[in-house]
């Protein structure tokens, strides 16, 4: 039982507020896909129409070559995992479970065995007597899960599933659901969450949705390393990237960019000489920030000084419009007001055209070949 | 000082109820929240306990309407007195003899029973159909207010005149469909002057019923039945085994107060079908004999009968029903 999905053109309007504006993507069977963006992007709307609890304005779905698109949510192989849980109030951890096969009157021998196996799998077999009311979060959110593995899904929807817990149970959560997909590897899984950590830690691929749109999709280091544009540079990784204002003086591969202030920039990018005197940003990480005694990449003063622990954050005002972040060692005693230079790789630079486009990478893109 | 040692415990989450020793706090908000209601009580006590405690005594003397203060105390005897004949037969008197008390009671639990079962049913009907989302809600939901807005008199007069056995409309649209075949002197009649009287109280105060059900439905969180849908439940099946559990908190309140309403029925009836028997209920009886046929103190006394049914039936309801004010059983 499992089954991969296409969606082609996906659209989706309320009266004359467009959504979603042509969604194409290809989720293979088994697959834990993760739908990421900032509130409003229509990551949550996008999966309540592959539910069927909204319909689809434009386009086809497809689950596992059947189209769906007028199909109630009950036909189209799918189990779903709410925000709020979702359980019902007035019936027991088991009754909550068993409801659904109760009433497409499945055997109650089998009805039995699924509850139990679930339960066991999630560990809440002591909770099955109790109502929804007695137990904490975290034991709920297991059994809004229970509820959708008694399903048997093909297709496993996620609608920010962790973000009622607090931070200690969501990593524990989060873990357990990491195992569950483990456990159920041929069952499709989609997950949505605005939160970039549970994105990068679960997905095989993420996909990045940015008001209405696909930014990009890729595995979670193609997203790291590669982004496509400006946006995914800036959502993935945290802090975020930083990002610079410039000008291309040389074009090629490498090609080389003039900041607004200090000296010239080489970077690892394919730039077309039409490109040349045009206006560009580049953008450098904060992780990939190394402080130099030598010249370096920015020279500022240290503004602001924020200690993690392992890290240390350091905000350096060298002239430009934003503060460039560092993120060093924890280790490292550094003051503020100091003045200190920093170096980056250049392989690690990103550079993006005046519309937030990113130039083809030389070298990463052929190490990835 | 042992006293100023006080205990406090943090509730564990969860199920069971630990006991709590007060803390000092505590008693000292229990005393605020106090002062606050005194102004309430004392409302209370001048507007319902001082009447409610007069008409008990006044049961339980010969007052009457002439004579009030000069009243005697006459222990039982409104309620239940029985004389001896010389042939050596008796005869009992008083309320719990009295036919037309018995009639009387039955009027008003058939009534109750039927109107509060009719407005419950009908009432959800309603509030469902507002609960859903379509055009001109707004104006729906404070349209169908309107009759529970008018003033009993007002209704009961205007559906006099609808229900006019010789002006009526409502005889007139039968007729004109061939639904009766002469005309219906609907309050008048024995047969119908009940009907008549549910009809309008019915028209009345569905609206009342429906809004109080609206508020418990939307109480009701929406991803409940987005979870129903996944589940594959029928709608009909869902209404069953998810929205009226959810939504039995709010209607057993909203039942209770019509129940309550409809036991001490009185302008309604003493307006649409004065002295019909069949419809005369307790406080219409009551108020008789209480002025019109200046029996004061058997008045109070059937006045007093009716608060102890009424309180009777509500310690029942909310016994049986297991009916929890603060919030129901989620």
């Amino acid at each position: 039982m499992s089954a991969g999905l296409k969606l082609k053109q996906v659209k989706k309007a309320y009266g004359s507020v467009q959504v979603l504006h042509g969604i194409d993507l290809d989720i293979k069977s088994g697959e834990f896909v993760v739908f990421v963006g900032p509130s409003g992007c229509g990551k949550s709307t996008l999966l309540r129409l592959i539910a069927g609890l909204e319909d689809i304005t434009e386009g086809t779905l497809e689950i596992g070559d059947t189209v769906v698109n007028t199909l109630p949510p009950s036909k189209r192989g799918i189990a779903m995992v709410f925000q709020s849980y979702a359980l019902y109030p007035h019936m027991t951890v088991y009754e909550n479970m068993a409801f659904g096969l109760k009433l497409a009157k499945a055997a109650p021998g089998e009805q039995d065995r699924r509850v139990r196996e679930a339960a066991e799998m999630l560990q809440i077999t002591p909770y099955l007597d109790r109502l929804p009311k007695q137990l904490s979060g975290g034991q709920r959110q297991r059994v809004a899960i229970g509820r959708a593995i008694v399903r048997d899904p093909k297709v496993f929807l996620f609608d920010e599933p962790l973000s009622n817990l607090d931070a200690a149970l969501r990593v524990a959560t989060r873990l357990e659901i990491a195992k569950l997909h483990e456990r159920m590897s041929d069952t499709t899984m989609i997950y949505v969450t605005h939160d970039q950590v549970e994105a990068m830690t679960l997905a095989d691929r993420i996909v990045v949705l940015n008001y209405g749109v696909v930014e990009q999709v890729g595995t979670p280091m193609e997203l790291y390393h590669r982004p496509d544009n400006l946006f995914v540079a800036r959502f993935i990784g945290s802090p975020a990237m930083n990002i610079v204002s410039a000008t291309i003086t040389g074009t090629g591969a490498p090609a080389t960019v003039q900041p607004e202030t200090g000296s010239p920039v080489t970077i690892n990018a394919e730039v077309a000489a039409s490109y040349l005197d045009a206006k560009a940003t580049f953008g450098v990480r904060p992780e990939d920030l190394t402080p130099t005694d030598g010249p370096g990449l920015f020279t500022g003063t240290v503004s602001i000084v924020e200690k993690l622990g392992e890290v240390t954050l350091v905000y350096l005002d060298t002239g430009l419009a934003e503060p460039i972040t560092v993120k060093i060692d924890g280790d490292v005693e550094i003051a503020k007001g100091e003045t200190l230079t920093v170096t980056a790789p250049t392989e690690r630079l990103h550079l993006f055209d005046e519309n937030g486009v990113a130039f083809p990478r030389v070298s990463l893109s052929r190490a990835a070949e | 000082m042992a006293s100023t040692q006080s205990t406090i415990r943090i509730a564990p989450t969860g199920p069971g109820h630990p006991k709590r020793v007060k803390s000092e706090l505590m008693r000292q908000r229990l005393r605020a929240a106090g002062w606050f209601l005194v102004p309430m009580l004392v409302a209370l006590a001048i507007v319902a306990g001082w009447p409610l405690l007069r008409t008990i005594y006044f049961s339980f003397t010969n007052a009457s309407l002439t004579n009030l203060y000069g009243a005697e105390l006459i222990g039982f005897k409104n309620y239940l007195n029985w004389t001896v004949l010389k042939s050596g037969r008796i005869v009992w008197s008083g309320l719990l003899a009295d036919p037309v008390w018995w009639n009387a009671v039955w009027n008003t639990v058939r009534f109750s029973v039927l109107s509060v079962t009719l407005e419950t049913i009908l009432g959800t009907i309603v509030a469902l159909v507002l609960n859903a989302e379509f055009k001109g809600r707004g104006i729906v939901r404070a349209a169908i207010l309107i009759p529970w807005a008018i003033p009993t008199i007002v209704s009961a007069r205007m559906w006099g005149w609808m229900l006019n056995d010789q002006f009526g409309i409502i005889n007139d649209v039968l007729m004109t469909f061939g639904l009766i075949d002469h005309k219906i002197a609907w309050t008048a009649s024995a047969d119908t002057a009940m009907i008549a009287v549910l009809i309008v109280d019915v028209w009345k105060t569905t609206p009342f019923m429906a809004l109080l059900i609206l508020a418990g439905l939307q109480m009701i969180p929406r991803d409940i039945y987005e979870a129903a849908a996944i589940d594959g439940v029928h709608p009909v099946k869902t209404f069953w085994k998810v929205t009226l559990p959810l939504v039995r908190p709010a209607l057993m309140v909203a039942v209770i107060f019509r129940l309550l309403d409809a036991m001490r029925i009185f302008d309604l009836i003493y307006v649409l079908t004065p002295n019909s028997s069949q419809t005369k209920t307790i406080s219409v009886l009551a108020r008789e004999n209480l002025i019109d046929f200046d029996k004061f103190a058997y008045g109070s006394a059937q006045s007093t009968m009716l608060f102890l049914i009424i309180a009777l039936m509500t310690i029942l309801y909310i016994w049986l029903g297991k009916v929890r004010f603060d919030g129901g059983d989620r």
